[in-house]
């Protein structure tokens, strides 16, 4: 080993022995240290994570969705529609799609209907989301009724359920077939809540969208982009809400390790006076303090990393879920997908290590340039 | 060894509380000899150790280290050959408190980039000559004052420096243990070191193993024997 990798040794060495003289003040100032990068990773993986989910779900998404407009209002769309959607050059296929919400009194929750096309379901029976499951406690085989737009009972038996891994998405799903969909809004054939179509080239998105635009003057074009868009804003705001709230925490702890890491014992103070007038140079002790600042800074962000990581992926984020996740009855239970992005693990490292220890460094410089002979007087 | 010619030391000059702690000192300190400075207290013998010693540069006047002029050195070179040339035993020994008695021993020799199993070794075999072996992996704050002592002497010598600098060794010792240090000056001597110390000790200052004792009052040297 080089004589260079041998002083890197012996430094290190040092160092860890050196926190571990002041076991209390390094504990203490890990731990803070440590709550602080955990509280931050949790926001920022969590956001990270359930941006990429939106993302992955909209995938599946029809590139383009067509709604007629009615006075400013969504209203349901002629299938004839259709036909003039499918003679734009592009697009590869145009259906009609029939959807809608459904408020049922029992379980005080809204209920999302859809009506399936692959497969069909068969008329009378249902297929039901986890969310509505945990709702109504409802299991296949079971009876569900509702009331019609005129007042006539129409009842369902539950078929199935849909698997809680697409939970995000499908927690509040009740899928039944078109003539019962019909019959409970009573919605006349040839009519559809909107259309969905999808482009052969994906670069021509826009272009198609102002084609139908231009057919179609009643009516609003929808690209999967601008629901993404959307759904990223929700999700930024939600974030920024909340770290606007953790700023008074941030805030304090930059105090408090500004006030830890900077503010020299006199104990500290005699430690380097007597390194210096054993024979270590200003640049010795200042790359001592620092590895010390270092040990502490990034012993604090791997450990609150990997627990924010444990919490967010393994925990369901348990602490900040209310917030950034948002509320409703049937609330979908699902798991993110673990990702990490190292831009964000990059600007977390940034804004926690570095500061830390520069805030080490400038008293242990002023301190450490001074005469050695102090230590003699 | 050592040769100081007309060296002025002064603190807070300029200011209305300045001072002149040594006032023109001539002096030559020779190598392999054990140098007593003797004075009262303030009367510069400790700031002309740190003179010696490159721990400081005089206000005024010269030092030089063999034939080379180390006065007007900057404080990286200055460094370099205070570790090299140097070792250091304060009056309150300066120990690091929290680590142990042998890593206190190791600690000028870190920025030297030996290797680690060496160094133990050295510090152990030092440690073991000055009878302080079992204290080894004592806590610094846990030792005795004598032990203090030796663990500094041990810590003094792990560069294995030609000059030994020692601030009023005795200050801190009964009879008994200022006895058995004179005994280690003794060894340190026998083994062709340069001993500098300051004392005011009768004990130290007339016994056999010290050759030169250099009487310093007021900042100025007053005898030399």
């Amino acid at each position: 080993m080089s004589p260079w990798l041998h002083k890197q040794r012996n430094l290190l060495d040092f160092t860890l022995s050196s926190l571990s003289r002041r076991r209390g003040k390094t504990l203490g100032m890990m731990a803070v240290y440590t709550s602080i990068v955990f509280v931050l990773a949790s926001v920022m993986l969590f956001s990270h994570a359930i941006r990429r989910e939106a993302a992955t779900v909209l995938a599946k998404s029809p590139e383009v969705l067509v709604q007629r407009m009615v006075a400013g209002r969504h209203d349901l769309i002629p299938a004839r529609y259709l036909d003039a959607i499918k003679g734009v050059r592009g697009v590869q296929s145009a259906e009609g799609r029939l959807w809608g919400y459904l408020f049922d009194p029992a379980a005080a929750a809204n209920y999302t209907l859809m009506v399936p096309t692959n497969p069909r379901i068969e008329p009378g029976k249902v297929v039901i989301g986890d969310g509505v499951v945990r709702a109504r406690s409802a299991d296949p085989g079971d009876l569900m009724s509702f009331r019609a737009h005129d007042g006539a009972l129409v009842q369902f038996k539950v078929d199935k359920t849909i698997s809680r891994d697409s939970a995000l998405v499908s927690a509040d799903l009740f899928l039944v077939a078109e003539e019962d969909f019909r019959r409970l809004f009573g919605i006349a054939p040839g009519l559809f809540t909107d259309l969905a179509i999808s482009v052969r080239n994906p670069r021509e998105v826009t272009k198609i969208a102002e084609k139908i635009d231009a057919a179609l003057p009643d009516t609003r074009i929808i690209l999967r982009d601008e629901i993404l868009r959307t759904y990223e804003s929700v999700f930024d705001w939600r974030e920024g809400m909340l770290l606007v709230l953790l700023a008074g925490s941030i805030l304090a702890f930059a105090i408090f390790s500004w006030e830890k890491a900077s503010g020299l014992s006199a104990e500290e103070r005699r430690e380097i006076g007597i390194l210096k007038a054993v024979g270590w140079e200003t640049g010795d002790v200042i790359r001592l303090k620092m590895l010390e600042g270092m040990v502490v800074s990034l012993s604090a962000f791997l450990i609150g990393y990997l627990l924010a990581y444990l919490h967010v992926f393994h925990f369901g984020a348990g602490l900040f879920e209310p917030v950034l996740k948002g509320w409703a009855v049937l609330y979908p239970k699902y798991r993110l997908a673990p990702f990490v992005d190292e831009l964000q693990v990059a600007t977390l490292f940034f804004f926690t290590v570095f500061p830390y220890t520069i805030a080490t460094v400038v008293p242990i410089w002023r301190a450490a340039i001074v005469d050695p002979d102090t230590v003699m007087r | 060894m050592i040769h100081l010619s007309d060296v002025r030391k002064a603190f807070n000059q300029g200011k209305p509380n300045e001072f002149w702690a040594l006032k023109g000192i001539d002096l030559s300190v020779r190598a392999g000899k054990v140098t007593v400075f003797r004075g009262p207290s303030g009367s510069g013998k400790t700031t002309l150790l740190t003179l010696v010693g490159c721990l400081a540069r005089p206000t005024t006047g010269r030092v030089r280290l063999r034939d080379r002029d180390i006065s007007g050195l900057p404080e990286r070179f200055l460094t370099d050959i205070r570790r090299s040339t140097f070792g250091f035993v304060f009056q309150q020994f300066n120990l690091l408190k929290g680590i142990s008695a042998v890593e206190n021993v190791m600690v000028p020799a870190y920025p030297l980039g030996r290797c680690r199993t060496e160094l133990s070794a050295r510090a152990h075999a030092l440690m073991d000559s000055l009878d302080i072996g079992p204290k080894a992996h004592s806590n610094a704050e846990w030792l005795s004052g004598g032990e203090a002592q030796r663990v500094a002497i041990a810590r003094a010598l792990i560069n294995d420096p030609e000059v030994v600098i020692a601030d009023e060794p005795t200050a801190n010792l009964d009879s008994e243990r200022s006895k058995q240090f004179l005994g280690i000056v003794e060894t340190l001597k026998a083994s062709g070191k340069t001993v500098l110390m300051t004392s005011h000790d009768p004990l130290v200052c007339d016994t056999e193993v010290v050759d030169h004792v250099v009487s310093l009052r007021d900042g100025q040297l007053v005898d030399t024997r």
